[in-house]
């Protein structure tokens, strides 16, 4: 069957859309115009961007073709706190109608800039997202994503009433009234972070809910934290509904960076608006496609606040095939894991989210948990700290001691490490933001 | 014929204990009775309240892990033996003790003991057929 390269894989004309199934040497001209342009109004506007252009001695006139992106600096999340609030800002605050600000995990969060041009941008790229999901006019969309400061709610808000979709600003929280809205309010798709909503799932479970015989959810986009493959298929065989992967970050823009479609292989960038490159993360020179690296992204169009080679920390890798769904955005894999978070133990890089997948392998849901890396005459240790939950619980020594041990043997499959368990009381490990403190190094602390 | 105990999750540090006494005096709740099962690094809390919904409720809410299990209460003759007799009621039937500890009180000079089986109903069938006095909630706690 010939299928209009303009339509998605149900037949569906969106002409938001039309841009993910753009020529791809049309697609880099425009990328090429927009970089010029990006790196003009950066070297002029932005004091940081422009010295650390003259110290390397590139002008916004050496950007000749999109490779050249190579010739300008790098920027980095610690850019925009020393910064803080506005300086990054290339648009005068008369011509910014929205401020978003970050969580920092520690000190300063980092304001981001929007002008109603880079809103308006926002809108279509979040439309772009949704309709990649199977959203449109029609569904009621419980949105759960944090309203306010943080760009999840308010970023996906837009683009889902702008596709006709019916929205309840909901937020984050309140878990027996998330279900009973998801309910009673008839929802057929909702956004969330993936850990949010698999305990979300247990909470119906315990209220003896069954999501495909008292639910109309067909579909989620979730995002805002790594997750892995394995909560992907927790969240689709517990509850029938289809779960996709959504990629964003408030430096950028806020979600509406990349998108998982139909296909669920990979998450499409929308390249009109972000330019990709995946570089080695310590000679920070480009990989070949297909290989793991960091994602730096310029933004394109972006006004009140551009970037440029901003270094996600996000590791992943470019598919070079073409996706089936006929979109030609090029596509990242799934991020599970990020750059700075990784660390090496006793020769072995190992990731949180590694001990992640192993805690979820044992429990259904991720319980609190903290890597603590201490030094015992000259070896490295690994402890992991597991909060225990009313689920994990049982009136038997033996039965805690089994699921200590069924910890540690499932870090051990993953990680090939041997790890300490210790099982704590809930609400030990600190919390920073809501979320834990996922890594404490105590090896330099000197014993 | 059971009651209801409730288990709590407990790091073995100084302090773990008493914190946890207190939130329950706070409440009002009254222990029964308690056990302490632990190893080097944490315990397990087991006891009995007249209240175990409202302890449940007051320990999950001060953030404390909890698990509710049905024991029963046994009344055991406090003389050499005493004990046995009431085991040999389980043996022929293949049913095992998973734990057992003292209840605060007594009954007519004989000791009251809190026990969990691995197949409750079938003891407490086996138990009551040999004549074992098996308590009530009202019994123990009152009406």
């Amino acid at each position: 069957m010939i299928r209009n390269l303009w339509n998605d894989l149900n037949g569906t004309f969106f002409p938001e859309s039309a841009l993910d199934y753009m020529p791809v040497e049309r697609l880099r001209e425009v990328q090429l115009q927009r970089l010029r342009a990006v790196t003009s109004l950066a070297y002029e506007r932005v004091p940081l961007f422009r010295e650390r252009m003259d110290a390397r001695g590139a002008k916004p006139a050496d950007v000749q073709k999109l490779e050249d992106v190579r010739l300008l600096p790098f920027s980095t999340k610690a850019d925009l706190r020393d910064t803080y609030p506005y300086g990054l800002f290339a648009a005068p605050m008369s011509e910014v109608v929205r401020l978003h600000a970050s969580s920092g995990t520690t000190g300063k969060p980092i304001v981001v800039g929007y002008t109603a041009q880079d809103m308006e941008v926002w809108k279509q790229v979040i439309m772009r997202t949704l309709y990649c999901a199977g959203y449109g006019r029609g569904d009621i969309v419980q949105n759960m994503f944090g309203y306010g400061l943080f760009t999840g709610g308010l970023g996906l808000h837009g683009g889902l009433e702008s596709i006709g979709a019916t929205v309840i600003p909901i937020s984050g929280g309140n878990s027996e009234r998330q279900i009973m809205v998801m309910k009673d309010f008839g929802v057929t798709a909702v956004c969330s972070t993936p850990s949010y909503f698999i305990h979300l799932v247990e909470i119906a479970g315990k209220l003896g809910i069954d999501f495909r015989r008292d639910l109309k959810v067909k579909r989620g986009v979730f995002g805002a934290e790594p997750w892995t493959d394995e909560m992907r298929r927790y969240i689709e065989s517990a509850t029938g509904i289809k779960a996709y992967d959504i990629y964003g970050l408030s430096e950028i823009i806020g979600p509406g960076v990349a998108a998982e479609c139909a296909c669920q292989d990979g998450l499409h960038i929308f390249e009109d608006h972000f330019l990709m490159e995946i570089v080695d993360t310590t000679t920070l020179e480009p990989v070949p496609d297909g290989q793991e690296g960091e994602l730096v992204i310029t933004t394109l169009s972006k006004q009140a606040m551009p970037v440029i080679r901003y270094r996600t920390r996000d590791i992943t890798s470019i598919s070079t095939a073409r996706c089936a769904c006929g979109r030609s955005i090029r596509r990242i894999q799934r991020i599970s894991r990020r750059s700075d978070d990784m660390f090496i133990i006793r020769g072995v890089n190992v990731f949180p989210s590694q001990i992640e997948t192993a805690l979820l392998k044992t429990e259904a849901s991720l319980p609190h948990y903290q890597i603590v890396l201490t030094r015992k005459s000259g070896l490295d240790q690994m402890e992991v700290r597991v909060e225990v939950t009313g689920e994990m619980m049982s009136d038997r020594m033996s039965k805690m001691e089994e699921l200590q041990r069924r910890f540690a043997r499932s870090i051990e499959q993953i990680t090939g490490l041997h790890t300490e368990v210790t099982l704590v009381q809930p609400g030990t490990i600190p919390r920073s933001e809501g979320k834990a403190k996922r890594l404490l190094d105590k090896r330099n602390e000197g014993n | 014929m059971k009651i209801r105990q409730l288990s709590v999750f407990l790091e073995n540090r100084p302090g773990r204990l008493a914190a946890l006494c207190q939130t329950l005096s706070e409440s009002g709740v009254n222990l029964s009775t308690l056990t302490l099962a632990e190893t080097g690094e944490f315990g397990l809390l087991r006891l009995v309240t007249p209240e175990p919904d409202k302890a449940k409720q007051v320990l999950v809410a001060a953030g404390y892990a909890v698990t509710t299990t049905e024991v029963v209460a046994l009344q055991v003759p406090d003389r050499p033996g005493g004990l046995a007799s009431v085991l040999a009621a389980l043996e022929p039937k293949g049913i095992s003790v998973e734990y057992m500890y003292a209840f605060s009180m007594r009954a007519g000079g004989d000791a009251v003991m809190v026990f969990r089986f691995d197949d409750m109903d079938r003891a407490i069938e086996a138990l009551q057929a040999a004549g074992v006095n098996v308590f009530r909630p009202v019994d123990l706690f009152g009406g």
